[in-house]
């Protein structure tokens, strides 16, 4: 059998669920005899390569960067997974939903100019730093997501159940294994 | 009050009749439109002209002919002004002599009117609605009379069922039946309510029934009170009606005067109070256990049934709760014969049903069909078809909870079971023609709207279901849903059906429903393509 | 007593005259999800998860309001009313803010529990996100009405075991909400014992105690029941 192609991706979110996933220990090491990690941000490819198997998509849809990466993720994957609560409900990312369509000005003006100690500037390097959304959505709302994975983050038995049961053609996660938060 | 009075009140009434009488119409609609100034004018023409004494000027309810008031119609002579200003009087005045005048009339014998069977608005028009004498003279509690005095409660009952009237609020169960179960109901207390809370969007044959005839619904109620032994009544009127809710309360107070209402009716022993309760403005308090609640000065939200308000319902007595429509057929059914009224209209309908026409058609306005009339006599014929020789799209019926009857249908007879046939309903009697401009998603969307504004809140499938079938009709008529999106729309819609509490929840998906099986094109058509079309569902590695 | 016996899933049991059918089923050890039953208090229907199948009838009947019979015969559990369920939870995580993760509730919550227990592993609606407030003036009580769903529990418990009537509901579908009183601040409320019984009966984090965090409002439902049976039953014992 070929070697599984698995790569993890981080959008907006808090790196809770990539931190979980470390968590695994010394599974990582049986997961390395099986799989070939391509791209993750804790490995140093800068392009999605093409023919991905699998991927894990931490965090929900926030800004333009994502929504593009998605895309190009959704074109050259077959199964993709949304990996914590922040990917499958948008979790607390979302929480500027509340404050309406307007949202993103308020937010950038809140984080960066009046809470900041030095230099308050509002981040709007047009082409470098990416826009925000207007609205943060969640994985599935953009593109078809084949699994879901809640957690925040995914504890690392259920992430080690999930891979098992994904690997082994088991049967997927039921119960307890679902719940959100 | 015995029965000589009561002929005595009529012989009286009608000797004083004088030879002609201008019949101007005060429903609110014509009022709206200065019928009341339409109204002083005559009387102070007919002053200056010196006819007191040979013409009346009588306020009357609805004459029927909505778009073309303020009305004014002449007796004997039959001609029927329209659009009449106060500035008329005059020439109507100079018309009774038989001069020529230019003024605008409509012709009395168009199929309009003669198409029409008039029980339950036989004195809608004619009779002045804030004089009990004139409600007399016409008959009026005469059915009383002889269920109370001559008839034993069982035998109205008998006659109720014998009759074959149905439910008019919509559901059209059968109405002796309902009497019955209530008659059966054990319990020291009952209460009969009169469901005047009409809010379907278009519909106005309840409030001008109210306007035009209100001593037919009391004398309604009285009767049914004696068939199933209550000795009070409630009449649930929404507060948008204050000039149905005016009338409704001389008329109990004339009433009351004349002893047919309250202690002693007809100087028998049977007792019967009528007391109004307004509406607040929820439409949701038209169902029966949500206006029950709010009769009880609680919120006005639905309850599981069983047990049905016959056994137990308004303060956990028995209660029978009927339609404003219904109980305005009860006494003309004990007056003129169960024979008679089960004469009229279909196998399993029987009598008539009022309709309020509205939307694009000519003739906008109340009308009365005896059951099993074909759509079509109605909206082209009687209706006069769309304005501007425009061609018939559809037909709604039942408001929020009914469904759109495409033109290629339009040869169904309107029955109970016909319209349910065609994923619709009759409803209370609201009728909306659309013609070749309308937009169906958008009528569904309209009416969804309408029953997310409107859900109580109480359960979950109405309260939130609502909302996300509107986003998706919104989302559709911005052109960016797709085929999933449909989908999901009629999952939700089914879901909606089957998991709601009441009738407005179980029925809020119709509009859609309705509209997805007739013009289904019309949704596809808004459709953007979908770039994920073939997702690799459960695909594995 | 009369019993009468019913089949629920294909098992024959029996049961009390006038018992429901969630009551039926709980005696027989069959589960059947519901967010609005609470033990103690009168059944209102409203949430619709535990509508069940009668044999003869075209309706889904609430388990909690629909009294036994004779010879009834109920399904409990098929793939209709799993997806029902799942719609009615998804729906109900859409329609207000729920972020588990940083909810009072979070591990002892009914919501979330049945989300998990019924696989709703994603919600397939928009999420409405509408503006709600949380209601902190009272001295140690708080309502956050982005956690609420409506099940009446607190106005229940309020109205019939304590008998204050503070809380009720006010507006109309997607805007109904929790009052105190004719809609003051809840710590304005001059009915309000402070009992803390709605926080008792309230199955999400909407209610919680002042000063809980995240996953820290643990709710002891048994207390209510208790009460309840020392009323009516003149039992004194857990």
């Amino acid at each position: 059998m070929d070697r599984i192609k698995i790569a993890t991706v981080w959008l907006g979110g808090c790196a809770g669920c990539h931190m979980s996933f470390l968590d695994l220990d010394e599974f990582l090491i049986d997961l390395a005899g099986r799989v070939d990690v391509v791209y993750s941000p804790i490995i140093d490819v800068k392009e999605y390569p093409e023919g991905v198997d699998l991927c894990l998509i931490e965090g929900a849809v926030c800004n333009e960067d994502n929504l593009e990466l998605l895309h190009q993720i959704r074109a050259r994957t077959k199964i993709l997974v949304s990996f914590g609560d922040c990917a499958i409900t948008c979790n607390v990312t979302s929480l500027r939903n509340l404050l309406g369509p307007k949202n993103t000005d308020q937010i950038l003006q809140r984080a960066y100019v009046e809470a900041a100690d030095t230099n308050p500037v509002k981040p709007g390097l047009e082409g470098i730093v990416p826009r925000l959304l207007p609205k943060v959505r969640p994985v599935h709302d953009v593109v078809p997501v084949e699994h879901f994975l809640p957690g925040c983050p995914p504890p690392a038995p259920r992430i080690k159940a999930f891979l098992t049961n994904l690997l082994d053609q088991t049967p997927a996660l039921t119960g307890a294994q679902l719940k959100f938060g | 009050m015995t029965l000589n009075d009561l002929q005595e009140t009529k012989a009286k009434e009608l000797a004083t009749r004088k030879k002609i009488v201008l019949r101007c119409c005060l429903a609110a609609g014509c009022i709206s439109s200065d019928a009341k100034g339409v109204k002083e004018q005559l009387v102070k023409a007919v002053a200056e002209a010196g006819l007191q004494d040979e013409v009346e000027v009588r306020g009357v309810g609805c004459m029927k002919l909505c778009c073309e008031g303020p009305l004014v119609q002449a007796d004997p002579s039959n001609a029927l002004y329209i659009k009449v200003t106060p500035d008329n009087a005059p020439a109507i005045i100079a018309a009774l002599k038989g001069g020529k005048v230019a003024l605008q009339q409509a012709d009395p014998n168009s199929p309009f009117f003669t198409k029409q069977e008039p029980i339950v608005l036989a004195n809608c028009g004619l009779i002045d609605p804030e004089r009990i004498e004139s409600y007399i003279a016409a008959d009026g509690y005469l059915a009383l009379h002889d269920a109370i005095v001559e008839m034993e409660p069982k035998d109205v009952l008998d006659a109720m069922v014998k009759s074959g009237l149905r439910g008019r609020g919509g559901a059209g169960f059968p109405t002796g039946l309902k009497w019955g179960t209530v008659a059966k109901s054990p319990g020291a207390r009952k209460y009969v309510i009169c469901n005047a809370d009409e809010g379907d969007p278009g519909a106005f044959m309840d409030r001008s029934v109210l306007e035009s005839d209100p001593h037919a619904i009391l004398e309604g109620m009285v009767i049914a009170g004696y068939a199933v032994g209550a000795d009070q009544g409630y009449i649930y009127c929404r507060a948008e009606y204050p000039l149905a809710i005016t009338r409704l309360q001389k008329a109990i107070h004339q009433a009351k005067r004349l002893g047919l209402l309250g202690a002693g009716i007809f100087e028998s022993p049977i007792n019967f109070n009528i007391d109004i309760r307004i509406g607040a403005g929820a439409f949701v308090c038209g169902e029966e256990t949500a206006l029950m609640a709010s009769v009880e000065g609680k919120r006005g939200t639905p309850r599981p049934r069983p047990p049905f308000p016959a056994e137990r319902g308004l303060f956990d007595c028995p209660t029978l709760i009927n339609n404003v429509e219904t109980f305005a057929n009860v006494a003309p059914i004990l007056r003129r014969g169960v024979e008679w009224f089960a004469g009229i209209g279909t196998e399993k309908s029987k009598g008539t049903k009022v309709f309020a026409l509205a939307g694009k058609i000519q003739n906008t306005g109340l009308i009365e069909v005896p059951m099993g009339t074909p759509l079509r006599t109605i909206v082209e014929e009687m209706g006069g078809g769309a304005p501007d020789g425009g061609k018939i799209k559809a037909v709604q019926t039942g408001g929020p909870s009914g469904g759109c009857i495409p033109a290629q249908h339009l040869d169904t007879p309107v029955d109970y079971e016909s319209l349910t046939q065609l994923g619709s309903i009759m409803g209370s009697g609201g009728m909306i023609v659309m013609d070749e401009t309308t937009r169906m998603v958008d009528v569904a969307r309209f009416f969804m709207e309408f029953c997310m504004d409107e859900s109580c809140g109480k359960c979950i499938p109405c309260r939130a279901g609502t909302v996300q079938m509107h986003h998706l009709l919104v989302k559709l008529l911005a052109r960016e849903a797709n085929a999933r999106d449909l989908a999901q729309l009629e999952e939700l819609c089914d879901m909606v059906k089957n998991t709601s509490l009441c009738g407005l929840g179980q029925t809020s998906p119709n509009p859609v429903l309705s509209t997805l099986r007739f013009f289904r094109e019309e949704y596809e058509e808004l459709l953007q393509p979908d770039p994920h079309a073939v997702p690799q569902l459960a695909a594995k590695p | 007593m009369a019993a009468k016996t019913l089949t629920i899933d294909g098992t024959q049991i029996s049961a009390e005259n006038h018992t429901s059918i969630l009551q039926a089923a709980k005696e027989a050890g069959v589960k059947i999800p519901t967010l609005c039953h609470l033990e103690g208090v009168y059944d209102v229907g409203a949430c619709r998860l535990c509508l069940v199948e009668v044999k003869g009838s075209n309706k889904l009947m609430p388990a909690c309001t629909t009294r036994i019979y004779e010879g009834m015969e109920v399904t409990t559990d098929n793939e209709r009313l799993q997806k029902y369920r799942r719609m009615t939870l998804e729906l109900l995580f859409a329609e207000r803010n729920h972020v588990c993760a940083v909810c009072v509730a979070n591990g002892h919550c009914e919501l979330q529990a049945l989300a998990y227990e019924l696989g709703m592993d994603h919600v397939r609606y928009d999420y409405c996100y509408p503006k709600w407030g949380v209601d902190a003036s009272h001295r140690f009580m708080g309502m956050d009405h982005n956690r609420c769903i409506l099940c009446q529990r607190c106005v229940r418990v309020c109205w019939h075991i304590e008998g204050a009537g503070t809380k009720n509901v006010s507006g109309r579908g997607s805007k109904s909400h929790i009052i105190s009183d004719l809609n003051e601040p809840w710590g304005n409320s001059t009915t309000c014992t402070s009992c803390g019984k709605c926080l008792l009966a309230c199955p999400t984090g909407a209610l919680f105690h002042k000063g809980d965090t995240a996953g820290e409002s643990l709710r002891d439902r048994s207390k209510l029941e208790f009460i309840v049976n020392a009323r009516e039953k003149q039992q004194w014992t857990v």
